[in-house]
């Protein structure tokens, strides 16, 4: 290997700055690679455990260790920003990285999709592990895991532009419940939900109504499910935006490494390595590769003012609407394939189908849509779910087992109206059988 | 980054979890186990066969658009063309071994959980629910004997133990990761060594007695029982015993000692004599295998159509005769009709803690009858 220097972090922030990108301040650190592949797992460090991230951070750690994929690195949205870098890294890629770190953490930084995201997040998460592990202690492992299987299976399902719940909010029953009091007019905790159960309509966040109402939940569990939504609303803008963010840090790795100065030989390698970030996967979109076209094309017509604003203002549902051209489309070898007859074929290359297909299939991070609509069907305190269908049908046996963890956590029978093939159904579970109902 | 290193080391949410989760795909296979030991392709297979079992379980379950409703966008490098075949739609329910064409792992949102078993897995699973009772030590077993046994593999260890081919791999392996193929330079994170543990080393055998009723009304399903309940219970023997013999007895009116070929192939016509197995059982093992000296397992399997009540008190007196010197008796009836048959019904009146009967009626009682011959106590 050759001595020569590469730039320090300070000096790659100075650069980042210099050339109109406003990060926070970044702390980078280098790890091996089982521990950047369990950050990756569990998406933050530190986070609670449950097997799912085990059974995600093995799923990654084989295809690594088969050689199969490779991650540069992981970026941490706070306030220090955190990096975490491979070890094996040669000091170029680190370089490299480092440069595409800056976009991600500006993006962070500006995008007003994450301006209610909580900042200190890696101390909130670290905390929430502290109190599950605290509630194993306490309430058993097995009671814990079956609770978080449960509440995972809807943790999609918040509502996003919210700020978090303050504490306050977030545990009602145990605020109001005045020990002394409550039990001399509420001998039983079942008959209260009848007389406090609003019939609310159309509220999306399912998982904080049945947090808030759910009369079957301990306060420990309802801190729990608590939890699991605060961290879901720390992530959704990231879901919501994962092209533009890509795409950002992508587009930024090059404009910076560009104004380094570095031989023949390390040009040609950085050069490889953005080629294969936004290498095209087969059967799938490459965010880096999608994302860093459109900032490129919108920066040669429009220049710097347009993408710093498309940066600032715009998830990836108004992102691809706004600029994905029919040029773009073209470039990127865009195509929609699906089901024909048993056979899976290619559909088109037509851009406006290719574009309003894609549009559609990341409008609300593309997971469906569910709202409460009545927390006292039947009158009998039992939860009514609505799937607004927006043309495509739920997968209805995941619906029906997703079913029965909403019902772990109701404790009354569940019901969920959706359509499928055109007819509405309603599918319900009481703890014990699933019945289906067209309506 | 100068100053404070952090010990990465110490970092493993990752693989406790990750740990939970085999656990809970082990967990999962335990509840199939009753099927997944009749599995055919298993027990013909010659061990390095793996079956593919679908995990229902453990998939993360969501509210989840229908997965082929829609299409789906993507990019290649412009070679395709509308109306080009990619492949078949995967079945929604995929059910054991053989998949249809086109491979899933490629095509996104396709992410049922299978797990590969392997015959040892499936072993290892079944052999923590069976024990050994009324294990007695025989005069054979005079001493433990030291031993040691190399069987981990770790990081750290005494250069004298460094394992060579091994660390040689890791070193390749690395250098392969970073795109450097060849031997490279030496790094402490490639070695490792060789670990081992103290073992005593029991000496001490058993004998299983395989007896089956090859007469013209056993058919295909009691041979197919018969010999995959054999098949398990030898398996198991052999994994607790250093050195397992085995005695293959058939009868119909007589009884005599075959090989393991034709024992789970023959199939003859002709009435029933239980008697006559019993009688050349207790033979054999008063001339080749004394008890002092050996564990017996005598396992019977028939349909329990016996010639005569005359000929089922005299099976019983047999009976009666070995027992105390057995480790278990197992009589396993392979019936598809429901009715108890008179042999069943003689030896029902035997109440001893070591003869065992149990009637087979569906494949998936080969498990219960396992776990009843080879019930686990506390001490075994």
């Amino acid at each position: 290997m050759d001595s020569r220097s590469y730039p320090t972090d300070q000096q790659i922030w100075d650069l980042a700055k210099s050339q109109g990108l406003d990060p926070f301040a970044v702390h980078c650190e280098v790890v091996p690679a089982s521990v950047l592949y369990e950050f990756a797992a569990y998406l933050i460090p530190g986070r609670m455990s449950h097997w799912s991230y085990g059974k995600a951070y093995h799923a990654m750690k084989t295809r690594y260790d088969y050689g199969l994929n490779k991650l540069y690195e992981m970026v941490i949205n706070a306030d220090p920003a955190y990096a975490f870098l491979l070890d094996s890294n040669s000091d170029l890629e680190n370089t490299f990285v480092r440069a595409h770190v800056m976009g991600h953490v500006d993006f962070f930084r500006h995008n007003v999709h994450f301006s209610q995201t909580q900042r200190d997040m890696l101390d909130v998460v670290s905390r929430h592990a502290e109190r599950v592990r605290q509630y194993e202690f306490e309430f058993g492992k097995p009671e814990v895991e079956g609770l978080l299987d449960a509440a995972l299976a809807i943790q999609e399902h918040v509502v996003p532009p919210n700020p978090p719940l303050t504490r306050r909010e977030r545990m009602p029953a145990m605020l109001r419940q005045d020990p002394e009091w409550s039990q001399l007019w509420k001998p039983e905790t079942s008959t209260r939900s009848y007389e406090i159960r609003p019939h609310d309509r159309g509220d999306r966040d399912v998982l904080r109504y049945i947090m808030t109402f759910s009369d079957q939940l301990d306060d420990w569990e309802r801190d729990i499910l608590g939890m699991v939504r605060d961290e879901m609303l720390y992530f959704w803008p990231q879901m919501r935006t994962k092209i533009m963010n890509e795409g950002w840090a992508s587009y930024w790795h090059l404009r910076l490494m560009r104004q380094l100065h570095l031989n023949d030989a390390d040009v040609v390698n950085y050069a490889r390595l953005h080629a294969s970030v936004t290498a095209p996967i087969p059967y799938q979109l490459n965010p880096y590769a999608m994302g860093y076209a459109i900032f490129r094309d919108l920066a040669e017509r429009q220049g710097d003012d347009a993408i710093f604003l498309a940066r600032s203002v715009d998830d990836d549902v108004s992102f691809i609407r706004n600029y994905l051209t029919e040029s773009l489309v073209a470039d990127l070898h865009l195509y929609l394939y699906g089901v024909d007859h048993d056979q899976i074929v290619v559909k088109t290359r037509h851009w406006e189908e290719v574009r309003n297909q894609l549009v559609t299939s990341l409008v609300h991070a593309g997971i469906p849509v569910i709202e409460v609509e009545d927390g006292d069907f039947h009158r009998r305190g039992e939860l009514y779910l609505i799937h607004r269908h927006e043309g495509i049908d739920l997968d209805l046996p995941y619906a029906e087992r997703t079913l029965q963890h909403v019902q772990t956590l109701w404790g009354r029978p569940v019901h969920l109206e959706t359509q499928t093939g055109g007819r509405h159904l309603v599918l319900s579970y009481d703890g014990q059988t699933h019945t289906k109902a067209t309506l | 980054m100068a100053g404070y290193v952090p010990d990465w080391t110490l970092q493993r949410k990752g693989s406790t979890d990750q740990a939970r989760h085999q656990q809970k795909i082990k967990e999962a296979l335990k509840q199939q186990l009753p099927d997944l030991i009749t599995e055919d392709s298993i027990v013909t297979a010659n061990g390095d066969r793996v079956v593919r079992v679908p995990i229902r379980n453990l998939e993360e379950y969501r509210f989840r658009f229908n997965p082929w409703q829609a299409d789906r966008p993507a990019q290649d490098q412009g070679e395709l063309k509308p109306g080009d075949v990619l492949g078949q739609i995967p079945g929604p329910t995929p059910r054991g071994p053989g998949q249809g064409p086109g491979s899933p792992g490629e095509m996104p949102g396709i992410d049922y959980i299978e797990a590969n078993v392997s015959l040892d897995d499936i072993s290892d699973l079944l052999f923590e629910e069976l024990g050994l009772p009324y294990l007695k030590p025989k005069v054979q077993s005079i001493l433990p004997q030291p031993a040691f046994k190399f069987r981990d593999i770790s990081k750290r260890g005494l250069m004298g133990n460094l394992d060579k081919r091994r660390s040689l791999k890791e070193n390749l392996l690395r250098h392969a990761r970073q795109g450097q193929p060849g031997l490279g330079q030496w790094n402490p994170d490639d070695l490792r060594f060789k670990t081992w543990v103290e073992t005593t080393v029991e000496d001490n055998n058993a004998v299983v007695i395989a007896m089956r009723d090859i007469s013209g009304s056993m058919g295909d399903f009691k041979k197919q029982t018969a010999r995959t309940f054999a098949f398990w219970m030898l398996r198991f023997l052999r994994s607790q015993y250093q050195s397992v013999d085995v005695v293959f007895i058939v009868h119909h009116t007589q009884a005599r000692e075959v090989s393991q070929d034709e024992f789970f192939q023959l199939g003859e016509s002709g009435g029933t004599k239980v008697s006559s197995a019993y009688e050349l059982c207790w033979d054999v093992i008063q001339a080749r295998y004394p008890p002092h000296r050996w564990n017996i397992y005598p396992m019977h399997f028939s349909d329990g159509d016996n010639w005569s009540d005359a000929d089922n008190r005299r099976t019983v007196e047999y009976l009666e005769a070995m027992l105390p010197v057995v480790n278990v008796f197992g009589y396993a009836e392979i019936r598809e009709g429901g009715y108890t048959s008179t042999l069943m019904s003689a030896f029902s009146k035997l109440r001893h803690p070591r003869f065992q009967t149990v009637t087979i009626g569906a494949k998936q009682d080969i498990y219960t009858a396992l776990k009843k011959f080879f019930p686990r106590t506390e001490e075994g």
